[in-house]
């Protein structure tokens, strides 16, 4: 059956909710205090490549991490340090990707945003738009077909994902296989510097779902407290076996597409509109004035968490960067099939 | 009792899914109908919600199959054409190609190829694309062009920790027959020798190896010993096993069905240009199909690719010299 829920904003919060609230809201801040240090380090030439940041969709991404149980799996895109980190992602996981360090999980094979763990359910993106959401599908058809139950798998895109031919597959996969999966789409006006007006031509996002024959999900990606609600009631309905969710979210990108990229394409309107509002500056209104969170305790919170970046950037500048001599220049996880006579050939 | 090429596939397939409860099969046709080819035929019966149908979705199989292989499967995905698998391309050569470096996580997938023309195939069912899967790291393609090797080397493929691509020749599927399949196999990445000689060297693979075999016969007759290499496995590329061969021969021709840029045969020339210069007696020479899309009627096609009669006349131009 399908079913387009449209949530509206929480009314009459519980304690509870008051609690993961300040919890999400604490992910936010975390996340866009890690975002300015790396666009500070990306100014001060001490990161190689480019520099991702998610100002602007934390309250969202946030809502992902935080819906989320370990046993489930993630495939975040670029914008999702606030979900990375309420998945469970450290800090020093991130710092040492950016930094290329060999002790970090990608050991500078690899770096930014293209970090995970693929055997603790957190999957590493690929550059190439929508590939993920099939593996997503993958990890969760192999699970079930263990008798596993109660996982959802959750992945992030943006507006222009959507046109790619695997953002299609896969979403059309996973409602023929009925799987948990939540697809979350940040729809922030711009892929890269394209607006939403070249990119689709359907009225709204959340449409899309029809035509998959899956449930739909719209909401302010501005507001923590409707992002949490309906990400969770999203991820809820794909845990209790009603298929795939498609959550859309409105929003405004607030940086560039990376930290080379000035954007001055994006047209001044949005800025003044509900939907380009500053997600975190929103949620710390709500929280001050419900009297959640106080002035004193943000403080003590912001250089808890600057201290703990700083720490951890420290760390990574101190370890070894990758070794070419000692890099093993191995693709292949069987030693006797690797290829032994190529010139630049492992051994 | 003879088995064919596909029936060496099914039954392949069949062993992997007795003995392995992490193997399943996922693509199109492949359930109920048993695949276009029928290299899965009843598999779906015997092994119940092991062997299942997949939308048109070439990218989304492989990306599925990638998740199935991290979470500590042995997904097999039948491309029902290997031009198919263009579509399927990205998540093969980028996701499938590139976990294992990136994360240290092994990506144990088998891509089946049902590739190679066969008459009236035409330009989209016909194509050899080893070369191009061969070119990406992290990927291992096997080309095997006996009945015993479609049977071994599958079930090695789906052990492998690696992805596989699985080049099975749609030409042999009927046409080549053994009398069982085998119960011991060479280890793969070696070559075999498939025909002894001493006057000419010709490495080959899958397909190619009858068209050469034809070929040396036909020369034989002429006082020639043609000595036939089969690869068995395009990458890794068992280069000492060819280079032993071009010693003992002193001339050398590649023979491939795939396009003529780049390619197999190229690779092997370079890598006996390289290493064994010294070993040749006459330049090496290399034949391919012409450097168009596969013609549909078979006047064309047979002119298109290399066959017996286009081997022997190559050879000969070598032997001459």
């Amino acid at each position: 059956m399908l079913q387009t829920v449209v949530d509206a904003n929480p009314a009459g919060e519980t304690a509870t909710s008051h609690d993961s609230m300040l919890a999400a809201y604490r992910f936010m801040l975390r996340a866009r205090l890690l975002d300015d240090k790396f666009a500070a380090l990306y100014r001060a030439g001490k990161i190689h490549g480019g520099v991702f940041l998610g100002r602007g969709q934390e309250a969202l991404s946030a809502a992902v991490g935080v819906s989320l149980k370990k046993t489930d799996v993630f495939a975040p895109l670029i914008r999702d340090a606030a979900g990375r980190l309420a998945f469970g992602e450290t800090v020093l996981d991130a710092v040492r990707t950016y930094l290329g360090s060999s002790l970090g999980p990608m050991r500078g094979r690899d770096g930014n945003v293209h970090r995970g763990r693929p055997t603790e359910g957190y999957l590493p993106m690929l550059s190439h738009l929508g590939a993920m959401v099939s593996v997503v599908n993958g990890v969760l058809f192999a699970r079930r077909m263990k008798g596993l139950s109660g996982m959802v798998g959750v992945t992030c895109l943006g507006d222009g994902a959507t046109s790619t031919g695997s953002f299609h597959e896969a979403l059309n996969q996973a409602a023929v296989e009925k799987l948990p999966l939540v697809l979350v789409l940040a729809d922030n006006q711009y892929a890269y510097s394209t607006p939403t007006s070249r990119q689709f031509a359907c009225h709204d996002l959340a449409d899309k779902a029809i035509g998959y024959g899956v449930e739909s999900h719209s909401v302010d990606g501005t507001d923590l407290a409707a992002c949490l609600k309906t990400v969770g009631a999203a991820v809820a309905r794909a845990r209790a076996g009603h298929g795939p969710q498609l959550v859309v979210a409105k929003l405004l990108r607030l940086c560039g597409h990376g930290e080379h990229d000035d954007s001055n394409y994006i047209d001044p309107k949005f800025k003044n509109l509900p939907l380009g509002r500053d997600c975190l500056k929103v949620a710390e209104e709500l929280l001050f004035r419900e009297k959640i969170l106080d002035a004193a305790t943000l403080t003590v919170w912001r250089s808890q968490i600057i201290h703990e970046i700083d720490e951890a950037v420290a760390t990574a500048q101190r370890e070894p960067a990758p070794d070419p001599f000692t890099e093993d220049w191995r693709a292949l996880a069987s030693e006797n099939l690797l290829e032994t006579h190529l010139e630049n050939a492992a051994r | 009792m003879s088995i064919t090429y596909l029936e060496a596939i099914r039954e392949a397939q069949a062993t992997a899914l007795r003995e392995d409860p992490r193997v399943f099969i996922y693509g199109q046709d492949v359930g109920a109908f048993g695949g276009a080819f029928k290299a899965t035929k009843n598999l779906a019966k015997e092994f119940p919600g092991r062997v299942l149908d997949s939308p048109i979705s070439e990218d989304a199989m492989v990306g599925l199959s990638v998740g199935a292989a991290i979470e500590g499967m042995r997904p097999i995905i039948e491309m029902q054409f290997a031009d198919f698998s263009t579509v399927g391309f990205n998540q093969i050569v980028n996701q499938a190609g590139t976990l294992f470096w990136r994360t240290n996580v092994p990506c144990p997938i088998t891509v089946r190829l049902p590739f190679g023309g066969t008459s009236g195939g035409g330009p989209f069912h016909s194509q050899s694309l080893e070369l191009i899967y061969a070119h990406y790291p992290g990927l291992v393609v096997l080309t095997p062009a006996t009945v015993e090797d479609a049977y071994s080397m599958l079930l090695a493929a789906v052990a492998i920790d690696d992805p596989v691509i699985f080049c099975e020749h749609k030409f042999l599927y009927y046409h080549l027959k053994a009398e069982k399949l085998p119960t011991e196999a060479l280890p793969i990445g070696k070559a075999r020798i498939h025909r002894e000689g001493r006057d000419l060297t010709i490495v080959t693979y899958s397909a190619m190896v009858h068209e050469a075999d034809l070929a040396a016969t036909e020369l034989s007759a002429e006082g020639w010993e043609i000595e036939v290499v089969d690869l068995r496995s395009v990458k890794p590329l068992d280069t000492d096993t060819v280079i032993a061969s071009v010693a003992r021969t002193g001339r050398l021709l590649c023979v491939g069905e795939a396009w003529p840029w780049g390619g197999v045969t190229a690779e092997v020339i370079a890598r006996v240009a390289g290493e064994g210069f010294g070993l040749l007696d006459v330049p090496p020479e290399r034949l391919n199909a012409k450097d168009t899309p596969v013609p549909y009627h078979p006047d064309l096609w047979a002119a298109h690719r290399p066959t017996a009669r286009a081997i022997a006349a190559a050879a000969r131009k070598i032997l001459r010299r």
